[in-house]
């Protein structure tokens, strides 16, 4: 199980409102506490691809974030994009640039505007299974 | 030398290369690595050829990307 507070969620949805037509992505951190997946902070990163489908992390950014992380005691967890006209699920590019089977890889997808879906999971190879994600009151 | 990788403070043998770094430090997926020092990125293609001081502060930055 893996959980995400309300107010964390708003700010991802919001970000990738803001982003469209492009994807909007960004990094995930916290801890795991008996077996369950605690995210403590979202991180807001820059799309260097300005692209509706296609995203890279900005390294720079990504670099101050993996900073805060160590330096608030958080582990990096993984990332989480947003698919502006496909479903939360991954691609085939999301599964062949998801090296690390251990991460969590969270979908926006704001296909339907109205409903958007988020989902987190594991991807290890061609496999990609979809975890329990709670959304959490603050 | 003294360096510090990832946050953490390790004794190294002077000379050391940053390609000599990663693979000691068992990074998986090297071709999606980037490296920084001290804030710097490290060229790719300039592993083999860059020595690491004492006092460096080393980090490896996956590549993280994908699309939809």
């Amino acid at each position: 199980m893996i959980t995400l507070k309300k107010f964390d969620y708003d700010k991802i949805l919001a970000h990738a409102e803001k982003e469209l037509p492009n994807e909007a992505c960004g990094l995930i951190a916290g801890v795991v506490e008996d077996g369950v997946t605690i995210i403590k902070k979202v991180y807001l990163l820059t799309n260097i691809d300005h692209s509706n489908e296609h995203f890279s992390l900005d390294p720079k950014e990504q670099l101050a974030a993996i900073k805060d992380m160590r330096a608030e005691g958080l582990t990096p967890l993984g990332n989480w994009h947003s698919h502006p006209e496909s479903p939360s699920r991954p691609s085939d590019e999301d599964k062949r640039l998801a090296y690390d089977s251990r991460a969590n890889y969270m979908i926006l997808s704001l296909m339907d505007r109205e409903n958007p879906v988020l989902n987190s999971l594991k991807i290890q190879g061609d496999r990609a299974e979809k975890e329990e994600l709670v959304i959490v009151e603050d | 030398m003294f360096i510090t990788v990832a946050g953490v403070k390790k004794e190294e043998a002077d000379g050391l290369t940053v390609a000599q770094l990663v693979v000691d430090e068992n990074v998986e997926m090297p071709q999606y690595v980037t490296v920084t020092i001290n804030d710097e990125f490290v060229a790719s293609g300039t592993f083999e050829s860059t020595v690491l001081k004492d006092g460096d502060n080393v980090e490896f930055l996956y590549f993280m990307g994908g699309g939809q």
